[in-house]
């Protein structure tokens, strides 16, 4: 119990003691729990740094290698592309090269070969002299021919001219006027007329006023016609031998005139179109025309009358030609009387009813 | 009254009208009494003497018509309104051959003044008729009415049409076979007229069999036909490349170079724009013709005669130097420039000259060697001197300045473009000045040449615009030249020189 007692005797101590401790702790539990706090936070940090770090570092491992491998990769590939590069432009100068000097040669040779195309040029102007040459002689040639017919038709001219002066050669007797006898030798136009034959007498052609075309038209005068004179038999031929027909009875036979039979001679289109066409044509001749038809001789209705000179005078009709033909000026006339006739008179009527009678009566 | 008395009326009329329409004919082909006729009436006279009994008064009025209606397009189209063309083509199947020449003269005579009237005689069904008439047994006949046809056919392309549609062509490719002259003459200008509009129709002549016949023609002795053949050929040729290749098949060369040398002008002028026709289509036609030695003759063709007829021969030296470097050499070397240059200078007609310098400027274009070649022949201030005048023509300016670029572009020839420095305008210029800043920089020769001749001092006269390309060039020219003499040459160099003078100083 002792133990009681002391623990009685210390109760207040104690007391004193805990609340003591427990103040002190109070005291200190603030800080005490920062501290704890700041101790964790650090370690705590501690600890997830360097996980951190350890993730990091095997982060970088990771991507190094990842990114190693990929560069490795990619630089494989791209060596592997230059060099593809590199071996193509190779190729492509040794290809250009070779296209080069295979195409300088193709086109020396085939396209543009100059010595070809020299040769050529030379060809064609070798080709033109001899065109040339013979155009000059198709020319040469064609002229000459003129000059031939214009030859030919002098000459024909001239004969003619002979021949129709052919009354001017020279007789036995009287020289011509071509073969003068104070020359040597006669005109060549005495010899030319020598060897014409004079010109005949030209019949008279009957010219008519109209133009030739209309001449030369055969106005259904002369329908065209074949010729249907009879053949001419044969000359002296013999009877053939044998049993043949009479020659002139074979040829009756095979001259004779055809002979067709009603139903051929007969005309295709039947009657009532015989007689329609008929009547076709007989309209188409009797045509009438209702349009105004004016004849000449109506267009003076139209016209204004133009008189003369001397009936349209300014101061109105004249009366020449009207009453009178012969002109009258009274102003010029000397006297206003007739002129007296110089005929003689007939005596007895000069004397009529002026003269007495023996027995002193008027006559 | 006998009989005798009543007959006797009639054939006083039957004289009468004869006489009248013989006297109207006469008198209708003289153009002085035309005038007097139509006041006349003569029209509505001679309308009912076309269905007269008699076939003479009928003959003869149509006769008289026609020669109406040839004279101006006024008559025509009286003739027209008047009604008489349906009478005509009534009775131009039923009549005689005299009576179909006179009916298809009119129709000609209509025909021939507008396409409107050529019209009017399509639609009252007169190309049938013709037709008809192409097979008639008579030459004459056959050549009135290829004729109507031609002159019906020339106006358009829907004109020809209808003459084709009509069934004309296989008959006038009958015709040219024919022996009469005239005859074939005239078809041989109608299917000319036909073909000329149209690839269509050109075609159509050409399946008829045409070109055969008249490539056998062209031979023929007479002038006239060879001028019709000629034309027709070039008229089926200029439509496309198959229809000159199916010509040329038809071995016309080298018959054709023999027209060249004809006597006959017009001969001449169609053989060489058949050849043109022909050239102008390929480089492998031409070729064929400058093989054929038709550079040379063409050549020699226009260096014979003047005028329009050179026209042809110069364009188709223009084409055939136009496809292709070597045929433009091969015009070179037949001798081709001097007739060009002579055609520039002889001709008075613009376009000729306009023509001329185009074909230089063909033949001059393609390379330095060709170019030289036609400097060398001095056409250069020629040209130069046609497109500064005033008094030439847009077109002949237009032709001689491209000429004049083409050749310049190409030409390193520097003695010929020396001269051109002193008066070219500054278009020109350029292209004068880019030549010698091409050629200078390389050869040393000519440098010295052109600093004693003169031409650095006229460059440097030149007032370019700086930045232009003209400057450009004169810059390259200043610099192959030392920088002292690029000075002493330049303007206004002496009075720098004096006020150098003025302002030094005397060192004593």
């Amino acid at each position: 119990m002792a133990a009681l007692a002391r623990l009685q005797a210390r109760l207040s101590g104690l007391r004193e003691e805990y609340f003591r401790r427990n103040r002190s702790v109070d005291e200190y539990r603030k800080i005490e729990y920062k501290a704890a706090v700041k101790i964790q936070s650090w370690f705590r940090g501690c600890r997830v740094r360097a996980y951190l770090r350890y993730l990091r570092k095997m982060t970088i491992v990771i991507q190094k290698w990842w990114r190693g491998y990929r560069s490795r990769r990619y630089f494989r590939k791209m060596v592997k592309t230059a060099y593809f590069i590199m071996k193509m432009n190779f190729y492509n100068e040794m290809a250009v090269r070779i296209q080069k000097r295979w195409r300088g040669y193709y086109v020396r040779k085939y396209i543009h070969n100059y010595y070809a195309l020299k040769k050529y040029l030379e060809a064609i102007s070798v080709n033109n002299e001899i065109i040339r040459s013979e155009l000059q002689k198709y020319t040469e040639m064609k002229e000459n021919e003129e000059k031939r017919k214009d030859l030919e038709k002098k000459e024909k001219e001239k004969q003619y001219q002979a021949r129709k002066m052919h009354y001017l050669l020279s007789t036995e007797q009287i020289a011509g006027i071509y073969n003068s006898p104070f020359r040597k030798s006669p005109d060549p136009m005495e010899l030319l007329l020598r060897k014409s034959k004079p010109l005949s007498h030209r019949r008279q052609q009957k010219k008519s006023p109209f133009a030739c075309e209309l001449h030369d038209w055969p106005t259904c005068k002369r329908p065209p016609s074949f010729s249907t004179a009879q053949p001419l038999p044969c000359i002296g031929r013999q009877k053939p031998q044998g049993p043949f027909r009479d020659p002139a009875e074979v040829l009756r036979q095979r001259y004779k005139p055809l002979e067709p039979t009603l139903r051929v001679a007969a005309s295709i289109s039947s009657p009532l179109e015989k007689a329609r066409e008929e009547m076709k044509r007989e309209e188409w001749r009797n045509r009438v025309h209702d349009n105004e038809f004016l004849p000449f001789s109506s267009y003076h209705k139209n016209e204004k009358y133009d008189p003369s000179i001397h009936r349209s005078g300014k101061y109105g009709q004249e009366a020449y030609g009207i009453k009178h033909f012969r002109e009258v000026q009274p102003k010029k006339w000397v006297t206003d009387k007739d002129f007296r006739t110089v005929l003689p008179s007939i005596v007895l009527f000069e004397k009529f009813g002026k003269t007495y009678s023996r027995t002193g009566q008027i006559v | 009254m006998s009989q005798r008395q009543v007959l006797q009326v009639f054939e006083q009329y039957q004289r009468a009208r004869t006489q009248f329409a013989q006297a109207v004919a006469e008198l209708a082909s003289r153009p002085q009494n035309i005038e007097t006729l139509q006041n006349a009436g003569v029209i509505s006279l001679l309308r009912p003497l076309l269905l007269d009994v008699v076939p003479t008064v009928q003959q003869t009025a149509a006769l008289a018509l026609g020669r109406l209606a040839n004279y101006n397009d006024d008559l025509a189209e009286a003739v027209v309104k008047g009604d008489i063309l349906p009478q005509l083509v009534c009775s131009l199947s039923e009549q005689n051959r005299f009576y179909k020449k006179a009916a298809a003269f009119v129709l000609r005579a209509v025909a021939k003044h507008s396409p409107q009237l050529a019209q009017a005689i399509v639609q009252c069904g007169a190309l049938e008729m013709l037709v008809i008439c192409l097979e008639d047994f008579d030459p004459g006949v056959k050549e009135a009415a290829s004729w109507a046809l031609e002159y019906i056919a020339r106006h358009n392309s829907e004109l020809s049409q209808a003459v084709v549609d009509a069934g004309a062509v296989p008959l006038l490719v009958l015709c040219i076979q024919e022996p009469e002259i005239a005859l074939k003459r005239i078809a041989a200008s109608t299917l000319s007229d036909i073909s000329k509009h149209s690839p269509e129709l050109a075609q159509t002549v050409v399946d008829a069999g045409a070109i055969a016949h008249l490539a056998q023609m062209i031979l023929n002795p007479d002038a006239k036909l060879k001028r019709q053949v000629l034309s027709a050929l070039s008229q089926i040729a200029k439509h496309s490349v198959d229809l000159a290749e199916l010509v040329v098949e038809a071995e016309i060369f080298p018959v054709v170079l023999t027209c060249l040398k004809d006597s006959d002008e017009y001969v001449k002028k169609n053989g060489a724009t058949l050849i043109r026709e022909i050239a102008k289509h390929t480089p492998e036609l031409s070729q064929l013709i400058v093989n054929a030695g038709g550079v040379a003759a063409v050549i020699d063709c226009i260096g014979s005669c003047r005028g329009t007829v050179r026209l042809p021969g110069i364009m188709m030296l223009g084409y055939v130097a136009a496809h292709s470097e070597n045929l433009s050499m091969a015009v070179i070397v037949s001798k081709g420039i001097p007739p060009l240059c002579a055609c520039l200078l002889e001709e008075q007609e613009d376009h000729i000259k306009a023509a001329a310098a185009w074909a230089l400027g063909q033949v001059g274009r393609h390379t330095p060697a060709h170019a030289r070649a036609v400097a060398v022949a001095n056409v250069l201030p020629t040209l130069l001197a046609m497109y500064v005048d005033t008094r030439s023509s847009e077109d002949l300016q237009m032709k001689t300045k491209k000429a004049l670029k083409n050749i310049l572009q190409k030409c390193t020839y520097l003695p010929a473009l020396e001269p051109l420095l002193h008066d070219a305008p500054p278009n020109i210029m350029k292209h004068i000045v880019g030549q010698f800043s091409k050629v200078l920089p390389h050869d040393s020769k000519a440098r010295r040449l052109f600093v004693t001749t003169g031409g650095l001092k006229k460059v440097q006269e030149i007032k370019a615009e700086p930045g232009s390309l003209l400057q450009e060039y004169i810059n390259t020219i200043n610099n192959c030249y030392p920088e002292e003499i690029v000075r002493y040459y330049s303007p206004g160099y002496s009075e720098m020189l004096l006020e150098r003078v003025e302002n030094y100083h005397p060192v004593l």
